[in-house]
């Protein structure tokens, strides 16, 4: 029986429960004392107090019981006396499994009399759409057949235990039905629960970020030391050496960080004085219908996926900018097609929209009252706006910024497609650099092996990038924040 | 009292000096000012055109492809020598479909089937797409075999980007990837009105393929779909249950300060680091299956949640104090308030915030990228579970294809995923002016 059918049957039990419960409700009800629930209140008790328990058990036993037959199939197989145990084991259990899952798809005539070696096994279950890899042994097959059998096991038991609580849970529900049993209440807690677990998932998130990265940043660490990885000025991980012995690779932060910053910066120095003079003018001195057309246009730069920038750069502006390059200095393209500077413009671009808009807000929120007494003494409009209205809104303008810059930071798909991967250490923004979201999409892609530092070292970066954004947003917040306090 | 007995020749000078206050400068200034507002505008605008122009001109060729129009024979020599087809079904599915297809060309073109090199060439006009196109018609109506059948066939991608125009013909035919004999041929059957431009049904539906007339976004678009499902079936009721319960029940506290400022940090962490997150918790802690959509729908929920909040916060918020309380005073319970009152209203809202997240979800690519749906899957996903790619997925895929009919089909790929965006788009703001309520 499918986890879905179980699931089917238990919803349908509660059903039946609600409306068992709601006439039972109505026929309680003589009239003679008032209610105090509205009888459909009675049938979702019904329906909650069958249907709840059953999907949590069905839940916690589906993790459980994987989790033990796992260690039960650890158990079956003969201890190896290889060096790394938990590799060579996990490799096998992986094995195991796709033995299981292929023997599931097997007809009962073919599992009566099932090939007892592995290269047997082989070709009758890729016959059935199953590729298994070539390293299977003998041993294996009773190991899968028993993991097979428990598991059916554990599903029947799961799936009548469900069943039973399903049941159990409505004839409770029904037997408490009465008029003046709270039935409305309990529902409302129900809900108040169900409002506050899901408000929860933010913490979650946050937490299951934080404690996923930590613990492989951890095990990054014990093969690569923190100082060499924070102050290391040398990116070499040497993907070929991977899981072999003495070559470790050099996982040195600062190339990294310094080309997210530095394409950044160029980012941040093309779109502030845009966005920010875009903001001035539509705030200031746009009348309402150019702005009602301009506005939404800005902001279209905005919905646009990193992809297509990214796209854009790698066909558009990287070989214009070289082809420019050339053209100047008669032949030399010194600009290269992927480089800081195209990285930078493209993605400063996409920061146009952000800086613009936010700024737009600020500047509108600075009251009114300002300007007229600035206008009133005499200043012209630019004078206004450069000696009132921005000092007021300044801090405003620069949580705005501070939360721009995090993004372009954090942003990922233009700076893979136009900054190159070569992690060079320079300052000239013609050439190529690389920055801390590249190399964790180039350590990430491709066939992973878990335990080695080459793709650990991702979880390190991301951690980095995550702190380095969050203080940014965090301290961003609190200006946007005090500052909107100011005037509200 | 000195300044009531003022002199009254001082007080009435003459002539009237006026400060020199710098109009003139001043002006000038504000006019700069201006112009720098409305430069930054244009430059603004500028780019976005630039953008589009880029992806189109380079794009719009990609709903049309090359094929030519062949009769050709099914001789049962070549697809079933042996005549063993009634009892191995392997002979129709592992024919060599493609010599049919060579030569029936060939045939039209009068060139001698012994003439080796020319026939090599002439079957690079062909795409090898045509032995899977001949492999289902033949395999489905194997009484076909022994007939001869009219048919468009799908040209080479080199060819393609040639008939298109795309190839530059000045250059030595050494240095370019159709040699002269095969624009020859290609300019005989245009002029016959056997080789023609027809639209590209293949784009939508073909899977992943190292050909780029044969490869499309069936696929990505599949499993985009299923990603879009599972994100709006997770994150708008999850969303609208938090945001209910922060607007209306949280009384102020240590949690639900931390609750808000968790998803106003959320909402601009960067986003591959929720890819990491999906990479490390959902792949490798709960052993789901790597490129599947389950785990990026999963991964994009996580992504769009904060967005959803905060508009339906922002939507619930804009209900007015006395809807509420009316609805208490007139008996109705906080909770029957909240869903039969307060919701309603704000549904407008919330469904706006939704498509917009569910746009921005369409069009992330960097946490799928770290999951695995940079993935080669050439057939259909059934199942969440199964391994697809995503529309973004692919075209980034596609962006790192070196071939000019690559470049043609990324940009085709964008036009489809902005077409897909802006309809959404379209739609919440269509949404928002006809239910928007101003109280």
């Amino acid at each position: 029986m499918s986890t879905l059918l179980v699931l089917v049957i238990v919803v349908a039990i509660g059903l039946v429960g609600f409306f068992l419960g709601r006439q039972r409700a109505i026929s309680k009800d003589d009239r003679s004392v008032k209610a105090h629930s509205l009888p459909h209140y009675h049938g979702w008790w019904v329906f909650l107090v069958s249907v709840l328990p059953a999907i949590i058990f069905i839940l916690v036993w589906a993790i459980g019981s994987s989790f033990y037959i796992e260690r039960q199939a650890i158990n079956s197989l003969p201890v190896h006396n290889s060096e790394s145990v938990i590799a060579s084991q996990s490799l096998e259990l992986g094995m195991v499994g796709g033995i299981a899952r292929g023997l599931d798809k097997l007809t009962d005539q073919e599992r009566a009399n099932l090939p007892t070696t592995f290269s047997e096994l082989r070709p009758l279950l890729s016959s059935k759409g199953v590729a298994l890899a070539t390293e299977g042994q003998d041993f294996m097959i009773p190991v899968a057949v028993q993991w097979n059998k428990s598991t059916a096991r554990a599903h029947n038991i799961g799936a009548v235990v469900a069943i039973v609580l399903a049941v159990a849970g409505a004839i409770f529900g029904l037997s408490g039905v009465n008029v003046r049993t709270r039935a409305r209440n309990n529902v409302e807690r129900i809900i108040l629960w169900g409002l506050l677990a899901a408000s929860t998932i933010a913490i979650l998130t946050t937490v299951g970020i934080v404690l996923s990265m930590l613990f492989q940043t951890i095990t990054f660490f014990q093969s690569v030391t923190p100082s060499s990885f924070f102050f290391g000025t040398v990116w070499d991980p040497r993907f070929s050496a991977a899981g072999g012995n003495g070559a470790q690779g050099q996982f040195g932060l600062i190339p990294l960080l310094a080309g997210t910053l530095y394409i950044a910066l160029v980012a941040m120095l093309f779109a502030v004085p845009v966005g920010l003079f875009a903001a001035i003018y539509m705030a200031e001195y746009a009348s309402r219908s150019v702005r009602s057309v301009v506005k939404p246009l800005l902001e279209v730069l905005a919905g646009i996926p990193t992809i297509v920038y990214g796209f854009f750069a790698l066909v558009t502006v990287g070989p214009f900018l070289r082809d420019i390059s050339a053209a100047i200095s008669g032949g030399y393209p010194f600009i290269m097609a992927q480089s800081v500077l195209t990285a930078g413009i493209v993605m400063g671009v996409m920061l146009i929209p952000f800086v613009s808009s936010l700024s737009d807000d600020i500047i509108t929120a600075v009251p009114g009252s300002l300007r007229d007494g600035s206008l009133g003494l005499g200043s012209t409009r630019s004078e206004t706006i450069r000696r009132v209205v921005l000092p007021a809104a300044l801090p405003g303008i620069v949580g705005a910024l501070l939360l721009t810059a995090s993004r372009a930071i954090g942003e990922t798909m233009i700076v893979v497609l136009a900054a190159g991967v070569a992690a060079n250490l320079n300052i000239n923004p013609f050439d190529a650099m690389t920055t801390i979201t590249v190399k964790i999409v180039n350590q990430l892609t491709g066939d992973l092996e878990f335990n080695s530092p080459q793709t650990l070292v991702a979880f390190a970066l991301g951690l980095t990038l995550f702190f380095i954004t969050l203080a940014m947003n965090i301290f961003a917040l609190y200006i946007v924040r005090k500052y909107r306090e100011q005037y509200e | 009292m000195t300044d009531t007995t003022l002199n009254p020749a001082a007080v009435a000078p003459a002539k009237v000096v006026r400060r020199d206050i710098g109009l003139k400068r001043r002006y000038a200034a504000e006019r700069r000012f201006k112009i720098y507002g409305i430069t930054a505008i244009a430059i603004g605008l500028f780019f976005l055109v630039a953008l589009l122009y880029s992806v189109i001109s380079n794009g719009y060729t990609a709903f049309w492809q090359t094929e030519v129009s062949l009769s050709v024979k099914l001789d049962e020599k070549v697809i079933d020598p042996t005549n063993k087809r009634a009892t191995d079904p392997t002979v129709l599915l592992t024919a060599n479909y493609p010599i049919l297809v060579r030569n029936a060309l060939a045939e039209k073109l009068g060139v001698s089937l012994d003439d080796k090199p020319a026939i090599r060439e002439l079957s690079k006009l062909v795409s090898d797409g045509s032995r899977s196109q001949l492999r289902e018609l033949v395999s489905g109506n194997p009484a076909l075999i022994g007939t001869t059948q009219n048919l468009w066939v799908l040209t080479g991608g080199d060819i393609d980007s040639a008939f298109k125009g795309q190839i530059d013909l000045s250059v030595d035919q050494a240095n370019r990837k159709v040699s002269d004999r095969q624009v020859a041929w290609m300019n005989t059957l245009a002029k016959e009105g056997a080789m023609a431009q027809r639209f590209n049904s293949g784009l939508f539906t073909f899977g992943a393929s190292s050909r780029p007339e044969t490869s499309g976004l069936g696929v990505a678009l599949i499993g985009s779909l299923y990603m879009m499902l599972i994100v709006l079936c997770l994150s708008l009721p999850i969303g609208v249950a938090a945001s209910i319960y922060l607007e209306e029940y949280a009384k102020k506290s240590r949690l639900t300060d931390i609750i808000e400022v968790n998803i106003n940090n959320l909402a601009a962490v960067p986003s591959i680091v929720f890819g990491l997150l999906g990479l490390a918790v959902f792949i490798n802690f709960f052993g789901l299956p790597r490129s599947a959509s389950l785990v990026g729908g999963l991964v994009l929920t996580l992504m769009t949640l904060p967005t959803i909040i905060i508009a339906t916060r922002a939507a619930l918020r804009a209900v007015p104090p006395s809807i509420r309380s009316a609805a208490l005073g007139i008996g109705a319970s906080k909770t029957q308030m909240v869903f039969h009152h307060v919701l309603p209203l704000a549904a407008p809202g919330i469904l706006t915030g939704t498509i917009i997240g569910l746009a921005h979800a369409l069009g992330e690519t960097a946490p799928l990228l770290l999951i695995g749906m940079v993935a080669f899957v050439a057939n259909y996903p059934v199942t969440p579970l199964d391994p697809s790619t995503a529309l973004p997925v692919q075209i980034y895929m596609w962006a790192n294809e070196a071939e000019r009919a690559f470049v043609e089909r990324t940009s085709g790929a964008i036009i489809v995923l902005l077409l897909f965006l802006a309809v959404m788009n379209i739609g919440a703001i269509i949404l928002r002016r006809r239910f928007e309520r101003r109280w």
